[in-house]
């Protein structure tokens, strides 16, 4: 079963690195891992989904010292979204049914020349997942996915303030590349 | 005060009470070399290579407690440094590697003698980084003892490009607490924790005390000999465990796991209650997971909280500094008794006695575990015992019994061979005390013997003890066991190990029979100003009994034979 897992890390070079190396040497299985700023500039924030024991994933990753908080959110009602760019072939029979395909996912057109548009579709992984197999027999060109992002509802928060942190002491970058 | 980089790396290690340190010179780390000329008091020791610092710095820090410190040069000679590293990450010990980086400039370039140390020492270092900026490298240095010396401790590096060490600034040492987001070492149990653990504890009737490792990180030997007392409650070592707690106590029952005592592992096997007390369940020490303590409830008590269900799922887990927690627990224990259980213990203990090699006589030869035996009454068994790995390390651990902790010091998590004269070193220059044996075997000696260079240019007070049996012995037995005694790659043409020390000045003898091993023993110690070795030509074909088989149930142990199968 897949879990997902929230964790706030450092701002700090490496820290990725740290983190992605540790899924290999533990043999940890990875469905995807996303990683962005917070309004926080020190910290930044990973979603991670497994299909794995997360509590081993969740102890193991504790234990880097850049890794702040790890919350497995799995169980907790949540907002997922995944966003996929799709550049479709399209001829002038085509486009109509692309266009039909966006307004019932809620789909947008961001790109259109003569022979392909780019399809932006945001949504939860299964969205996304039946959007890309309805677009496959009309000519998928390329795609990419940026990856689950998620946030737990209501009052459930885990925020990247309040940590004591040493001011400015993030060396020449501040990056968790 | 204006400092050069290669100053302030100096001036930190001074503050945080480093008196030595084990390196290497090379071109990347010369500025801090030779700023060393203006620090005196700090002692530099020149190591023969690279990996002999690392575990020098290691035995330094397990016989003294304190964090060792190593320095080496970029490129090879930080990875040379991998192995040493390596061994004090699975072992919990607690040391700090500076190494030299080629200029922040031309990182990348690769550039002469240029690794991404930091990239190759990740997964074997518990923290490490790459300072950049001479203003962040105080508290860098500072930050990196702290990582290493709390908690779980385990080795830190920190990897200083040349220009940072040549850069000049205002040294204003940071004297503000330590703020990291993410590490809090637990401390203490919840009330709930120490109830579920006092509500196992007076419901069982054949409880067993596993100590590890952690018994003697935390210190808290004393906590865990009264619990074993007041609960009458036995207790099992693992290999790094054993010194935590005295082995020649009525309730000990030795080591436990693969070489274990055959009645430890019968006693784990045939427990209802395991209290896990720093320690982490390795294979080693498990045997097969499935039939692994099968009828017993588990408490595990452990600073480490991935270590939780790690290999075995335990019943009330317990994450925080075990003498903290069973500070917590004591004052609520009542006295208890299991004599019923202590009783089927020692039926076990007297089959044991009988089958032991150090109870027959075996005629003129000499066996391994005689000399390690004979050692523990020559030193009143009172030494600080550093091995190497192989069958002797396991009669070491079967047959010199330790009361004190830091007394045994032993590649246990990773089994590096090689380990033990420079670990022995840097625990006699450590300790500055002329009672430290290194026993190793002629495979793992030769492969750092060229640290003999160390131990007699430093005048380090090591007794050096060969057990020469002319094969790599522990791989060989599993060659008679488990591959037909087909022995590829295990017999070893050896030089002669007494010419050898005479040529680095070194005292040496050589023992083959039984009568002169304590006249060897007493004549090495009343050596005192600097290294000795005995090479004893000990008996080929003799085998480390029990033995539990890989994956094989803990209770199904290889024994060794009766003396009435008129074998041994």
């Amino acid at each position: 079963m897949k879990r997902t897992l929230v964790a706030l890390v450092e701002n700090k070079p490496g820290v990725l690195n740290r983190v992605a190396s540790l899924f290999r040497r533990r043999n940890f299985n990875i469905d995807s891992l996303t990683v962005g700023r917070t309004e926080n500039p020190a910290i930044s924030r990973m979603t991670i989904v497994v299909d794995a024991d997360s509590e081993k994933i969740r102890t193991q990753l504790h234990k880097l010292v850049n890794v702040i908080q790890v919350q497995d959110v799995t169980e907790i009602p949540d907002v997922s979204r995944d966003l996929a760019l799709i550049k479709v072939r399209v001829n002038s029979q085509t486009r109509g049914e692309v266009v039909q395909l966006c307004d019932i996912f809620r789909a947008h057109i961001v790109d259109a020349t003569t022979d392909a548009v780019i399809v932006e579709v945001t949504g939860d992984e299964d969205k996304i997942t039946s959007m890309t197999e309805l677009l496959r027999p009309i000519g998928i060109l390329e795609m990419v996915r940026t990856g689950v992002v998620t946030m737990t509802r209501g009052e459930h928060v885990l925020s990247p303030n309040g940590y004591k942190m040493r001011p400015g002491g993030n060396g020449y970058r501040t990056n968790v590349l | 005060m204006k400092l050069t980089g290669a100053e302030i790396i100096l001036e930190c290690l001074l503050r945080e009470g480093v008196d030595i340190m084990f390196g290497y010179p090379g071109g990347a780390i010369l500025p801090t070399y030779d700023a060393m000329t203006k620090y005196p008091q700090l002692r530099h020791v020149l190591v023969r290579h690279e990996q002999g610092a690392a575990h020098m710095a290691d035995g330094y820090a397990r016989a003294t407690g304190k964090v060792g410190v190593v320095i080496a040069t970029s490129g090879p000679g930080a990875t040379n440094l991998v192995t040493g590293i390596a061994t004090a990450m699975m072992d919990s010990s607690p040391v700090v590697c500076i190494t030299g980086q080629v200029p922040s400039a031309v990182i990348g370039s690769d550039a002469f003698q240029e690794t991404d140390v930091t990239g190759v020492t990740l997964p074997v270092t518990k923290h490490n980084y790459l300072v950049y900026d001479v203003e962040e490298l105080a508290y860098t240095i500072r930050e990196a003892f702290h990582i290493a010396r709390t908690g779980r401790p385990g080795p830190v590096l920190v990897d200083i490009p040349k220009d940072v060490q040549n850069a000049v600034t205002e040294f204003v040492y940071p004297e503000e607490p330590i703020e990291l987001p993410g590490y809090h070492p637990p401390q203490r149990a919840t009330d709930e924790d120490i109830a579920a653990a006092l509500a196992l504890i007076e419901k069982a009737e054949r409880p067993l005390i596993l100590a590890g490792h952690g018994v003697i990180m935390s210190g808290a030997g004393r906590e865990v000999l009264q619990f074993a007392e007041m609960t009458q409650t036995p207790f099992a070592l693992t290999l790094l465990g054993k010194g935590g707690l005295p082995e020649t106590h009525p309730l000990s029952l030795g080591m436990m796991g693969m070489h274990g005592t055959g009645y430890a592992n019968l006693a784990i096997q045939n427990a209802d209650l395991l209290l896990a007390f720093g320690m982490r369940f390795d294979d080693r020490v498990t045997g097969n997971l499935k039939t692994y303590a099968p009828n017993a409830r588990k408490i595990h008590i452990d600073i480490d909280v991935s270590e939780i269900h790690k290999n075995v799922r335990v019943d009330v887990p317990i994450v925080g500094d075990l003498k903290t927690v069973l500070g917590q627990l004591m004052p609520h224990l009542k006295p208890l008794e299991h004599k019923a259980w202590l009783g089927q213990i020692r039926d076990w203990m007297e089959d044991a006695d009988e089958r032991d090699i150090v109870n027959r006589d075996v005629g003129e030869r000499l066996f391994a575990a005689h000399v390690i035996h004979d050692m523990w009454r020559a030193t009143g068994g009172d030494s600080v015992v550093v091995t190497d790995v192989g069958q002797h390390q396991m009669w070491e651990a079967q047959y010199y019994p330790h009361q004190r902790p830091h007394t045994l010091l032993t590649s246990g998590g990773l089994g590096t061979m090689g380990f033990g004269l420079p670990a022995a070193i840097g625990a006699a220059l450590g300790l500055g005390q002329p009672n430290v044996w290194a026993i190793v075997g002629d495979g793992g000696f030769q492969m750092t013997l060229q640290e003999l260079g160390t131990a007699m240019q430093e005048r380090a007070p090591v007794n050096i003890a060969i057990m020469n049996n002319g094969f790599l012995g522990m791989v060989r037995q599993w060659q008679e066991f488990f591959y037909e005694e087909r022995y590829n790659a295990t017999p070893m043409h050896n030089p002669d190990f007494v010419k050898l020390a005479e040529a680095y000045g070194i005292p040496a003898r050589r023992v083959t029979r039984r009568e002169d091993v304590i006249p060897a023993i007493e004549w090495a110690n009343s050596i005192t100003d600097g290294p000795t070795l005995i090479d004893f030509v000990v008996e080929k074909h003799d085998l480390v009994y029990p033995m539990v088989p890989t994956g094989a149930d803990l209770d199904k142990m290889i024994r060794r034979p009766l003396p009435s199968e008129n074998a041994i």
